[in-house]
């Protein structure tokens, strides 16, 4: 926007404000442009955003929703519930009016053939509760009569324990934390309070755990054998240096299924690493060793996996340091080890730090890998979230699990773009 | 620790020689397991393991059988085409929507420029599970759970972080005098775009492309909530190789694929090299 002192075409009030050619004050075209600047800027950007938000964004949200979601009871028995909330006093058994509320709507549910997701969902509180309601379900929809409370108790004893009626009143509430609970091993008792799950059933704690302690050591081994090889790299003359880093990219740029089957190969009982240690005569052709199928084939595949991630920050830090640094080291007295240590290693930290979190990221929400060579071992939370998803079909457990992980995973983001910035982020 | 110095301390040389065999030995740990598949595709039996007729190179002991098997396969050749159509599909849009995101975020005058770049990048952060998880029940919803295009815009989305970070760097480096000059010479601004600013981010968009493609193209976790038989994908195809009917088609197909990747790599290399030429030869 040039403004010229020329004279204007019509004369400006003499005040003392500066104005473009056409007389407008420059304050005000200048708010214009920048204006119409953030208009385009943010016109360039909404196709992505509203894309992002409506196919990404919006789904993840909906799904974690599910996490605390719990619709079914207040849906196929809503009546009961809310007797059992106004007139129950907790303790003993309810009277003929809440069971005959129960049995008219199980009857109701029984013949639209819903009656099976309130069995499901009480199942999730405690186990044998499914049976229990699709049986009494089914019996009194054939031939039950009043009063209810009797044939309730005839057909299973467990309606005359007050347990019962506590855990449909503890799944009943329209939004829950049972989930978050049972993802931390804990559950309410039928009076409400929160108490750990029985102990065979304890398992997303220990399976956290295991998610944390293989993610750390596969962080650490990359970093163990990423470094020197990042280091060879980046002192290495840029000729040679590109050679070899083609053995770091093309790894890389390999599908990890490709990769993932290539480690089966290697490593099963009748695989190239056994047949190589019995041939050498290392091992006895039945003392072949079980490398996969286990932790150790989840931990040696996901460090092969990853390690191009921690190479390439690191690598692309150290080909930032200056040489002279370590002479200058050196000609002060410091012998090589202390150079190294004290001068070198010190300036590599951005891309260790970086190389750290980006594989420790990634590998505690891997899944492909652990599901086709972890095994039984070697299973990680993301396959506890599959399983939920596809076989047992409790959504809200999954749900939870993943906002867990999920809130994991965006806290150590966090922390990456406060040490790095993401727009840092470097890929091949 | 390029080479020896000639004062060298006999300590020292044996250090230098130990680091170097030390990260021969890891290079090795990265390269071998996709060296090892390529000469066991040529197997002759259906064993995960070299035969003793293939240590002796018996060329008897080779054969073109598992290539034969792919191209006899009508699942295979299905799922080759559906992850060409998805792969393309998915890096067009990405590219496309990637770019002009990366235009708008580069601009002065972006508001809020650090919660936009969060939100357009979350799709790399988010453990895929997840993703899959959620695109699962929301594209079961809107009736696109067991379509190409519903596979085609998870991809497209889990995509578009990669362009935009490649874009943005690029265009960190743009010089945008080069806009005003093409703007005072009277060129509209599609005209400035197509003429002057997209042929100097050309290479950036290439590899943010390249990066979509694979990602598209090596995605199992999302197809495998929201493809049906008839969506299946390459990469589909081999999940369910290995769980299910483990047989040496899928090194054939690994070897298939890592010709995809080495070819890829080759093209990002000469990206760079022209790159790193075009940057020797300006002043700046």
């Amino acid at each position: 926007m040039a403004t010229t002192p020329a004279a204007p075409p019509a004369a400006p009030p003499d005040d003392g404000v500066l104005r473009t050619n056409d007389g407008v004050p420059l304050k005000t075209t200048l708010a214009r442009v920048n204006r119409r600047q953030k208009l385009v800027a943010v016109a360039l950007v909404l196709p992505l955003l509203g894309f992002i938000l409506v196919t990404f964004l919006a789904p993840i949200g909906m799904m974690l929703f599910r996490a605390v979601d719990n619709p079914v009871l207040q849906e196929q028995i809503p009546r009961t519930v809310a007797l059992l909330d106004a007139e129950w006093d907790g303790a003993s058994v309810p009277d003929e009016a809440v069971f005959a509320t129960l049995a008219e709507e199980m009857i109701q549910q029984y013949e639209v053939r819903e009656i099976a997701k309130v069995g499901t969902r009480l199942n999730y509180e405690q186990g044998g509760l499914r049976s229990l309601i699709t049986k009494t379900a089914r019996t009194i929809a054939r031939r039950g009569e009043p009063p209810w409370r009797e044939t309730f108790i005839a057909i299973d004893e467990r309606w005359a324990d007050p347990q019962t009626w506590g855990i449909i009143q503890q799944a009943a509430p329209r939004y829950t934390l049972s989930f978050f609970l049972a993802a931390l091993d804990l559950r309410y008792d039928w009076q409400g309070d929160i108490v750990e799950q029985p102990e065979r059933e304890q398992i997303y704690v220990f399976m956290f755990g295991r998610t944390l302690w293989i993610s750390g050591l596969v962080t650490g081994l990359c970093l163990l054998l990423g470094f020197p090889v990042a280091y060879l790299l980046a002192t290495l003359p840029m000729r040679q240096s590109n050679i070899l880093m083609i053995l770091v990219l093309l790894p890389f740029w390999t599908s990890l299924l490709v990769r993932t089957t290539s480690w089966i190969v290697l490593l099963q009982t009748e695989g190239v690493i056994n047949d190589v240690l019995v041939w050498v005569g290392l091992v006895s052709d039945e003392g072949r060793i079980q490398m996969i199928y286990n932790q150790l084939g989840t931990i040696i595949a996901m460090t092969h996996i990853l390690l191009p991630f921690m190479v390439l920050p690191i690598y692309s830090v150290m080909r930032t340091i200056s040489p002279s640094h370590m002479r200058a080291a050196r000609s002060l007295g410091a012998t090589p080890a202390r150079a190294f240590r004290e001068v070198y290693v010190p300036q590599t930290m951005p891309g260790v730090g970086a190389g750290s979190i980006l594989v420790f990221i990634l590998s505690v929400g891997y899944y492909i890998t652990p599901a086709l060579v972890g095994g039984r071992t070697g299973q990680l939370i993301s396959n506890f979230i599959a399983y939920h998803m596809q076989k047992s079909l409790n959504w809200g457990l999954a749900a939870a699990l993943g906002t867990l992980l999920l809130v994991g995973v965006l806290l150590l983001y966090w922390l990456y773009n406060r040490l790095i910035g993401v727009e840092k982020m470097k890929f091949g | 620790m390029t080479e020896l110095p000639p004062y060298a301390s006999p300590l020292e040389r044996i250090w230098f020689y130990a680091f170097r065999v030390l990260c021969g030995l890891i290079l090795f740990f990265l390269i071998m397991p996709i060296l090892v598949i390529v000469p066991l595709s040529f197997n002759a039996e259906p064993y995960f393991t070299f035969t003793e007729g293939m240590l002796a190179f018996d060329p008897a002991a080779y054969s073109l059988r598992w290539y034969r098997d792919i191209i006899e396969n009508e699942q295979w050749i299905h799922s080759m085409k559906n992850s060409f159509i998805v792969g393309i599909c998915a890096t067009i849009l990405a590219t496309t929507l990637g770019t002009l995101a990366a235009l708008g975020l580069t601009r002065t005058h972006m508001p809020a420029r650090n919660l936009v770049m969060g939100l357009l990048i979350s799709p790399m952060i988010v453990p895929l599970i997840i993703t899959a998880a959620g695109m699962y029940f929301f594209y079961s919803d809107i009736g696109l759970a067991q379509t190409l295009p519903g596979i085609i815009l998870a991809h497209t989305a889990l995509g578009t972080p990669f362009v935009v970070i490649t874009v943005t760097a690029t265009l960190a480096g743009f010089d945008t005098n080069l806009i005003r000059a093409s703007a005072s010479l009277g060129a509209p601004p599609t005209t400035t775009f197509f003429k002057v600013t997209m042929p100097l981010i050309l290479p950036g968009m290439i590899s943010g492309a390249l990066f979509a493609f694979i990602t598209s193209f090596d995605e199992v976790v999302v197809v495998l909530f929201l493809a049906g038989f008839e969506e299946r994908t390459i990469p589909r195809q081999m999940w369910a190789g290995i769980r299910e009917q483990i047989s040496p088609t899928i090194l054939a197909v690994a070897t298939l694929l890592i010709c995809v990747s080495v070819l890829l790599l080759l093209t990002l290399e000469l990206l760079r090299r022209r790159g790193e030429r075009l940057r020797g030869l300006s002043p700046g």
